[in-house]
Parts: C-alpha cells; sequence; structure tokens
C-alpha cells in the first residue's frame, strides 16, 4: 500500500506524520486521505502540492505499492 | 562543479567563518553572503523564543542541487556557491539559512545570492515552526511551492 507522508500544518491537521492509505491513482489516495482526516486537512488541500516519490504528478498518475506520497502545505523554509 | 558546491542541511549550527573562507576563489573579486538569522518577532507573534524547522529530508539538498544548477545556469561567472539551511530547533540569533557566492565582480554576487534564497525560500520542503509566549505555530507568510526553474530571474 502506498505511504501517505504530512508536513508542517498537514501533520498537525492530521496528527500523525505518515500513514498507508490504499488507492489505484494518486487522486484515490488524496481523496481517500481527505475522507479519512475530515475537514481540517480538506481546508489545508487548495494550498497543498503533492509530491509523488518527491516528484510533481497529476491525480491520474497511477501508484504502486512501495509509492511514497507527500503532501506539502505552503513553505516557510529560509 | 561538485566541489564548488556546498549543499548542505544540517541540525548543527552553520560553520559561518568556515564557508566565508571556503567560497573565495583566485578569479573571484566578489564574496557575498547571505544569512537568515532566528528573529524575536513575527508580525503580532512577540518573544519568540526558538523556531523548529521541519523538512521532507531527502528532497531538501536535491532541491538546493537544483538551484544552484539554475543559478549556475543563469550567472556562469559564479565561483563557489553555497546553500546550507538548519533543520530542528534553532535559537534566537543562530542562523537559519545562509547563501554565499564569488564571481569576478560584485554586481553578479548580489543578484546570484538573492535569487538563491528567494527561489529557496519559495521551493524547498522545509517548514518553521515559531515558538513564542503563549503560542505554537507554522511560519507566516509560506509559499505554495512552484518548481525551482519556474522562478523569474535574473531579468525580473
Amino acid at each position: 500500500m502506498p505511504s501517505v507522508l504530512f508536513f508542517g500544518p498537514a501533520r498537525d491537521a492530521t496528527g500523525t506524520r505518515a500513514t498507508l492509505i490504499e488507492g489505484r491513482t494518486l487522486g484515490e489516495v488524496v481523496a481517500s486521505t481527505v475522507e479519512r482526516y475530515g475537514e481540517e486537512l480538506a481546508r489545508l488541500m487548495p494550498t497543498c502540492r503533492v509530491w509523488l516519490n518527491g516528484e510533481p504528478a497529476t491525480p491520474e498518475t497511477p501508484v504502486k505499492e512501495n509509492d511514497e506520497i507527500a503532501l506539502l502545505p505552503p513553505v516557510s523554509g529560509g | 562543479m561538485g566541489h564548488d558546491d556546498w549543499i548542505e542541511l544540517t541540525s548543527g549550527e552553520i560553520p559561518l567563518a568556515e564557508i566565508a573562507a571556503w567560497v573565495v576563489r583566485p578569479g573571484c573579486g566578489a564574496v557575498d553572503i547571505f544569512c537568515g538569522t532566528a528573529r524575536e518577532q513575527s508580525d503580532d507573534r512577540k518573544g519568540v523564543e526558538r523556531l523548529e524547522y521541519e523538512a521532507y529530508e531527502p528532497f531538501v539538498v536535491p532541491k538546493m542541487s537544483e538551484i544552484a544548477t539554475q543559478a549556475r545556469r543563469r550567472w556562469p561567472q559564479v565561483g563557489r556557491l553555497a546553500l546550507v539551511h538548519r533543520v530542528g530547533p534553532v535559537v534566537i540569533g543562530e542562523a537559519s539559512v545562509l547563501i554565499a557566492a564569488s564571481t569576478p565582480h560584485r554586481p553578479e554576487s548580489f543578484d546570484v545570492v538573492r535569487w538563491c534564497i528567494d527561489t529557496l525560500k519559495a521551493t524547498v520542503p522545509i517548514w518553521k515552526r515559531e515558538i513564542w509566549e503563549g503560542g505554537a505555530d507554522w511560519g507566516l507568510h509560506a509559499q505554495v511551492l512552484p518548481e525551482v526553474a519556474e522562478v523569474p530571474g535574473p531579468d525580473r
């Protein structure tokens, strides 16, 4: 099952750094993730970037067993 | 390139003096160094005690390397170039980020360093948490991640 990682405000919204979520495509995994964690994460999603194995990817992209999906809220390094 | 780039994510103090000495090149008459330091206030957040940086660690150095590559493409005169960022707790007054560049002449040293820090703040997966008197929250003025190649410059 692909793993989903949460950073910054997304980690606060879910209360976890990582979880495993099923889905055939990136879009499906993201939708199930939002469904699982609810309103607070849903509010963040419009500003989040989604990376698949460290690269931006479209919702149609198929996901495999050991893929790593990351939800990246707006960054604030520096 | 390789040996002329210093790209690092570190949980220890940034070695400012060491980088300042390393960045100097015989063919370069200009060195510009930018340091971002942890500040005790952030807009309405007074009495900030410390910052805590969280990173998507495996992708920080690759992103900063991409910034270095793009910077060299845009400013081929660059001699040495350093991009160093902290992760974990940073106390007030310590450097959280450092950019250093050597170039033959000063205008491009300012330009490349400014472009690198602006691009780092927008594109590298790092989040700052501010811990102040009576609260803790993520950094204000966060930026929605563009790709490095999408950041404009040098002809802004």
